[in-house]
């Protein structure tokens, strides 16, 4: 039972996954392109966690932590050189 | 009791894809870069600790590791939205035709470079 709900909440979440990759290839601006990835990143954390649930190893937890950092300083790197070039 | 924990979990798991998907139908809906930012943002943060919450609750051995993750994002979510908000606005790029009120106006640089600016609105 707990399983079920769980797999089909992953499932939600993918789907999530999916509509933001539209807006990511779609466009029609940089901005928004950066926002879409923002957002890609953010739904990839729980799916990480969730794999480490499914599989039952406890180090994809520490790869969704560092995923997770890496996307946080991406993004403001992205909003700097939007603001200010390199 | 044990076995209604996963239960619980599973559901809490279940109402943050939900919020994803909404955030991700805002993202999709939305007229400008500035609604996309704030249609998006609050709700997949929320709906990211929820599931991270609902994992933790699911698995209880992983659940203070979990904790420090949904804090963090807790944390910089909101922070990365608004320096790529702030950004945008800096930048130049045009809002909504139905914006009534932009207090930051003063400080806009005046046109959107090319490469940043190609159709903002669709």
């Amino acid at each position: 039972m707990a399983e079920i709900i769980l797999v089909s909440a992953l499932v939600l979440a993918a789907v999530a996954l999916v509509m933001g990759l539209y807006r990511l290839i779609a466009g029609p601006c940089t901005v928004t392109r950066a926002i879409a990835l923002d957002l890609l990143t953010l739904i990839t954390i729980p799916l990480l966690v969730g794999a480490a649930v499914w599989a039952g190893r406890a180090v994809y937890v520490d790869v969704a932590l560092v995923y997770g950092i890496l996307a946080f300083l991406g993004v403001l790197a992205l909003a700097r050189y939007l603001e200010k070039g390199i | 009791m044990a076995d209604i924990l996963p239960i619980i979990g599973a559901l809490v798991v279940l109402a943050g894809a939900v919020f994803m998907v909404l955030a991700a139908i805002g993202i999709i809906r939305m007229p400008d870069p500035y609604n996309r930012i704030q249609a998006g943002t609050k709700a997949s943060t929320l709906g990211v600790v929820l599931a991270l919450i609902g994992l933790g609750i699911y698995d209880l051995d992983l659940l203070p590791k979990l904790i420090v993750i949904a804090l963090f994002v807790l944390i910089t979510n909101p922070l990365s939205s608004h320096a790529l908000a702030r950004a945008a606005h800096a930048a130049g790029v045009p809002l909504a035709d139905e914006t009534v009120r932009d207090e930051l106006a003063a400080t806009r640089a005046p046109e959107a470079p090319e490469a940043i600016l190609e159709e903002t609105t669709s």
